[in-house]
């Protein structure tokens, strides 16, 4: 064994109850990190798993459009003007098999879907409520949102004038799969259209307004023959969305609405919550270091004499830091191991201890190697850089100052 | 006519000076050659600069002036690496306070000097280390720890230690200082021994006239100066 290892682990061997002491603090730190990054890392997981289980991650759509001015201020008139937004009709893409092919062809676009996307009534009996229609090619859109996974009855059937609507609105219309209702446009068509499948997906607008038809059912209702309103998409990294929506918009020159522009509050509000789960780390982190430092430098004062013995006979300097260096980095090491297994337990505890009454988690945590890996190397690291100190104290030990008399 | 053998240790004009605003002279202008094989006291009252003239010849400090050549190095042109590996190679010491590492075992102790040198232990090492342990007599106390040792056993590993990578030169600051008679006796035979079996040149600091007696050389050291150096008479009978 090298000298500086075999003097290091010695050293720490001598002093187990300092070494156990240090070990436990550089431990809890480390599980402080841990369960702060699996509880906040599955929370954000699932939220945005929640919130992308009901939404496309872009949507393509014919731009608004703007008002537009009766008279226009000149360079000798000035106008007064109260703008009120024009009421906007459905519109059907241009041209949307060349636009759909475009956007396929973008980077990071895993799938696209046409649908058209208007407003309307659902009418049962005495039971009257409104409705957002949603045409779709029934394959396809299963790429963008899985219905088919989230139904709670019936069959994910959207031909021959079948619909399925979400579980929230078949309960306010009383409806149940089999049953009839009458679907009327905004554009003043009717149908009547027989209820195949009821799905939820969690979020209760959707659940509680949509009602998913066929395309051509829908082109009908919104007299857009052979048109869509909306080309929908999924990009293979979500929080690449917002770069993938601005190259589509750029290369169509339609409204592309990433699902992290219309989410902005949420992520906003995560970025946050992982700014303070930094934060909370950095100090963590900090402290550990400090105590790593503060036992390394008792420890050099302490040994002071043994250091100029050592020096004496012969041993270079660097290699007395080295010393030091390496109990750091054991330290860091040692103690990432055991605070990262204390952390997991943490972890699944709180998991457990926090389900609702169902049994179901309610904050999930996500624990992957990737955490450990990265909690020992910061260990390591901080345990490496609280040893410096120490380590060049040691080396500038002088001596013929430790060796004299006492 | 023979050559003479070159010497060890060749200090001339060291003059070591502490302190910045008050200065104390510890050293005065001391010349002194040692040769090969020599064992010399080292004598003279407590604050003569006995301590820091065997801190430069034992490279752990540099003299205000003067030069000390040690081996033929002139070691006033090296730098602390230089200085650190010369002394790994040519110097063994003995210290008044034995200064063992408390969390080793005597034969660890006695690698230590090789290993830190090095980096690693070698079989020659460690061979060489049992075989002086071995040698003054604790070849049953190998793996013991060093604060599991008597005073007297402590300084005899001290002496393996100094001895076991075989350095030409040994510096031994009082190393009979903190034992008792028996002890004290028995610690310094060793260096007599030694002296004569391996040829280590030893310069011994001490204050007792029975050791000094029993050198081949007593330097005697006053207030900085070398006041007397002169060869012991053998010993009747
Ligand atoms: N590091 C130091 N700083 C200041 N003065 C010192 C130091 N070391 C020794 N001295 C002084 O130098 C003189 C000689 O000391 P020393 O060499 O230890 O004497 P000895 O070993 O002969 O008793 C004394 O006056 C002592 O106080
Ligand atoms: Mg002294």
């Amino acid at each position: 064994m090298s000298f500086a290892w075999f003097v290091a682990l010695r050293y720490m061997r001598d002093a187990r109850g300092q070494t156990a002491l240090i070990l436990a603090a550089v431990a809890v730190g480390v599980s402080v990190i841990v369960f702060l990054s699996a509880l906040i890392g599955g929370l954000q997981t699932s939220l945005i798993a929640k919130t992308l289980g009901s939404q496309p991650h872009v949507t393509l759509r014919v731009p608004r459009e703007a008002p537009r001015p009766l008279v226009e201020p000149g360079p000798d008139l000035a106008v007064a003007r109260d703008v009120t937004e024009r009421a906007q009709r459905l519109r059907s893409i241009d041209q949307w098999p060349s636009v759909m092919r475009t956007a396929e062809g973008v980077a990071g676009v895993i799938a696209a879907s046409p649908s058209i996307t208007g407003a309307g009534f659902a009418v049962r009996g005495e039971a009257t409520s409104p409705v957002v229609v949603r045409g779709v090619d029934p394959e396809r859109f299963l790429a963008i949102i899985d219905v088919r996974a989230r139904l709670i009855a019936g069959r994910y059937e959207l031909d021959g004038g079948g619909v399925v609507i979400g579980s929230k609105l078949a309960a306010e219309l009383g409806v149940t799969v089999g049953d009839k209702l009458r679907l009327s446009s905004s554009e003043g068509r009717d149908d009547v259209v027989t209820v195949r499948g009821l799905f939820t997906l969690g979020n209760e607008g959707v659940d509680g307004t949509w009602v998913l038809t066929g395309l051509r059912h829908a082109q009908a209702l919104y007299g857009l023959p052979g048109g869509v309103t909306t080309v929908e998409l999924k990009v293979a990294d979500v929080f690449a969305a917002e770069r993938v929506a601005a190259e589509v918009r750029a290369r169509t020159g339609l409204r592309a609405d990433s699902w992290m522009a219309i989410n902005r509050e949420l992520l906003e509000g995560l970025s946050a919550q992982s700014s303070s789960k930094l934060m909370i780390q950095f100090f963590v982190i900090v402290a550990v270091a400090l105590g790593i430092a503060s036992v390394l430098i008792v420890s050099v004062v302490q040994k002071s004499r043994e250091i100029g013995i050592l020096r004496a006979v012969g041993t270079p300097a660097w290699r007395i830091s080295l010393v030091f260096l390496l109990q750091g980095g054991v330290l860091g090491v040692l103690g990432s191991f055991a605070g990262s297994a204390f952390g997991a337990l943490l972890s699944r505890l709180f998991e457990d201890a926090t389900r609702d009454v169902t049994g179901a988690v309610r904050f999930p945590v996500t624990l992957d190697l990737e955490l450990f890996a990265l909690a020992t190397a910061i260990a390591t690291g901080v345990g490496l850089l609280a040893a410096v100190i120490p380590a060049r104290r040691a080396a500038r030990m002088d001596p013929a100052t430790a060796i004299r008399n006492g | 006519m023979a050559e003479p053998p070159p010497p060890v240790l060749v200090v001339a004009g060291a003059v070591k000076e502490y302190g910045a605003a008050v200065k104390t002279r510890a050293l005065a202008g001391v010349d002194l050659t040692i040769g090969p094989g020599e064992l010399t006291a080292l004598i003279g009252p407590s604050g003569s600069g006995k301590s820091t003239l065997l801190n430069l010849i034992g490279l752990l400090d540099r003299p205000t002036a003067g030069t000390i050549v040690l081996g033929g190095h002139d070691t006033s042109t090296l730098d602390e690496r230089g200085l650190t590996a010369l002394r790994a190679r040519m110097l063994g010491f003995v210290f008044q306070f034995h200064h063992l590492l408390p969390a080793f075992t005597a034969l660890e102790n006695v690698l230590l000097p090789s290993w830190g040198d090095r980096g690693r232990p070698t079989a020659d090492a460690r061979a060489a280390a049992e075989a002086m342990l071995r040698a003054v007599g604790l070849a049953d106390r190998l793996h013991y720890k060093a604060t599991d040792l008597s005073g007297g056993q402590q300084q005899r590993v001290a002496i393996a230690r100094a001895l076991a990578h075989r350095p030409p030169l040994v510096l031994a600051d009082e190393p009979t200082g903190n034992l008792d008679t028996a002890s004290s006796a028995e610690v310094f035979a060793l260096m007599r021994r030694f002296n004569r079996e391996l040829g280590t040149t030893f310069i011994v600091v001490t204050h007792d006239p029975r050791i000094a007696d029993q050198c081949d050389r007593i330097v005697e050291l006053v207030d900085g100066r070398v006041v007397s150096d002169r060869p012991v008479p053998p010993a009747p009978g």
